[in-house]
């Protein structure tokens, strides 16, 4: 009986009739998932991980005072810090560089950091043209910092209570 | 109806009567041609919307409204391609093979009739011509598995050819039945012998055969599930793996153009062509929808062109000796059976032979 039951579920197709069932009803009832990207994107967390920035406190004093833990913490060694006495007698970097191709956006600096100096954003979609421009120095990371800084404080408060 | 081959006739009234034929048939095969050409065209788009859509995905739609202009940017790509000939091959044979795949898609759609009175050429022997012009299909893959000098390319052809003689028996048996059944080997009467209405087409007491004849079709087109020629995962393309450039888009092209022949093949054997399936119900004989016309040929050719490619987005490929198995073990007895039902039902004059 069994047998007879197998032989007719082979020879009348059932399996592949209920297959094509399942591709029709995709076909004609359900929407398609996909995200057209350019004009519309995926939901983005505030904790993305992306570029760099460089923050500033609203009287326009930069944020860092070169305690170096963010190069310490660093598990890649993509950032290289140099530190020296500033003209207003403060401790300042006189060079931060992070290299992106080397760096692996885990957010240990960020986290690392005392002052929330050093931050990723949110901006993912960059790219290079040169050779060197990976490399991020102090200023362009300020200059990104500067441009964003609404976006930045924006996330961070978004973020605030879970850290 | 006035229509544009019979608007050339009479245009051609001016040339001395043999000249006006061999002109017509010229003109008219032209315009076939290149009918079939942008269908074909339209093909490849809707088979890439049909299948996203059948996978949750869009498909292209960036080249033009809906991506229709999808095809024509493919044939400027493939035109300024190279044309790569592998330095171990046979040159003639290499780009001979492509023609030899491509000149019997075409030439088979001299015998087709679109509409009521209209087919190039009217021959009694349609039937036969078609299914030797399906045969000759077949070099065009062995001759590229060949010439191209390659293991993948010639496994491939071998594995094509096996198939494509296998398909072509169960194909010409149930084929058969529907010489059996109209008596005629002319398309047009073949039509014809299908009138009443859509249970009077011969799918209703030919089923088994028209189910047969179909998915003989898809294998002998080489579509998936039965695409076992150009197994990507084993054989990487087949036949036509060293093929570039327009060399192969004439082989897409005949496949393609295949596709659309076994479409148009189904209807007519099957579905009554040019007929329609409300002619003599529910006095709808009398009004339009009863009425035969191109459009509902192009409706049943539609409907079997989409399930060629809901079959590609639903089924996994058949291995290749269960592809022999269905062919020769599965498909040909089952029509040899139903010939000898058909033959049954013709003697003790049931059903449609009753009267």
């Amino acid at each position: 009986m069994q047998a007879v039951r197998n032989f007719a579920r082979t020879f009348f197709l059932t399996e592949l009739l209920s297959g094509l069932w399942v591709t029709l009803r995709q076909f004609a009832f359900r929407p398609s998932i996909t995200i057209q990207y350019p004009e519309e994107k995926t939901p983005q967390s505030p904790r993305f991980r992306g570029l760099h920035a460089q923050r500033r406190y609203a009287n326009g004093q930069e944020r860092c005072i070169a305690c170096k833990l963010c190069e310490a913490v660093c598990p890649a060694l993509a950032i290289t810090i140099e530190s020296d006495v500033a003209a207003d007698g403060t401790r300042r970097t006189t060079r931060y560089d992070i290299d992106l191709f080397k760096c692996i956006y885990c957010g240990f600096c960020e986290e690392a950091c005392p002052v929330d100096a050093i931050v990723e954003t949110r901006i993912h979609e960059y790219h290079m043209e040169n050779r060197g421009e990976n490399i991020m120095t102090k200023d362009k990371l300020l200059a990104i910092g500067d441009r964003y800084e609404a976006m930045i404080a924006a996330d961070k408060a978004a973020d605030a209570r879970y850290r | 109806m006035n229509t544009a081959p019979e608007l050339i006739k009479t245009l051609l009234g001016f040339l001395p009567e043999p000249l006006q034929i061999v002109v017509w048939v010229v003109v008219v095969a032209l315009m076939l041609f290149v009918t079939v050409i942008i269908c074909m065209a339209m093909l490849t788009w809707a088979e890439r919307r049909v299948i996203g859509y059948a996978h949750a995905r869009i498909g292209p739609n960036r080249v033009g409204p809906q991506g229709l202009g999808q095809p024509f940017a493919d044939v400027i790509k493939l035109m300024v391609k190279e044309i790569v000939i592998p330095s171990s091959s046979s040159k003639f044979l290499f780009l001979l093979a492509p023609l030899l795949a491509l000149i019997p898609a075409l030439a088979a759609w001299a015998v087709i009739p679109l509409w009521p009175g209209f087919v190039v050429a009217d021959i009694n022997a349609g039937v036969l011509y078609l299914l030797a012009l399906s045969s000759a299909g077949v070099y065009g893959i062995i001759l590229a598995g060949w010439a191209t000098n390659s293991k993948y390319a010639f496994l491939g052809a071998m594995r094509g050819a096996a198939q494509m003689v296998a398909y072509e028996i169960a194909m010409g048996f149930a084929v058969v039945g529907v010489i059996m059944a109209s008596g005629s080997l002319n398309l047009g009467d073949i039509i014809d012998g299908q009138r009443g209405s859509y249970l009077s087409q011969y799918w209703f007491w030919l089923f088994p055969l028209a189910v047969v004849y179909f998915i003989a079709g898809v294998a002998e087109t080489n579509r998936a599930p039965f695409d076992v020629v150009e197994g990507e995962s084993e054989i990487v393309a087949g036949s036509h793996v060293e093929y570039s450039g327009m060399a192969f888009a004439l082989f897409f092209v005949a496949e393609y153009v295949n596709m659309i022949m076994i479409s148009v093949l189904t209807s007519i054997f099957f579905f009554g062509g040019w007929l329609s399936p409300f002619e003599g119900y529910f006095g709808m004989g009398d009004t339009g929808l009863g009425a035969p016309g191109f459009h509902w040929l192009a409706i049943k050719v539609a409907f079997f062109l989409f399930c060629f490619l809901w079959f590609r987005a639903t089924f996994p490929r058949y291995r290749y000796d269960q592809i022999m198995r269905l062919g020769w073990k599965v498909f040909i007895p089952l029509t040899l059976v139903w010939i000898v039902v058909e033959c049954v039902l013709m003697i003790y004059k049931i059903g449609p032979w009753a009267a």
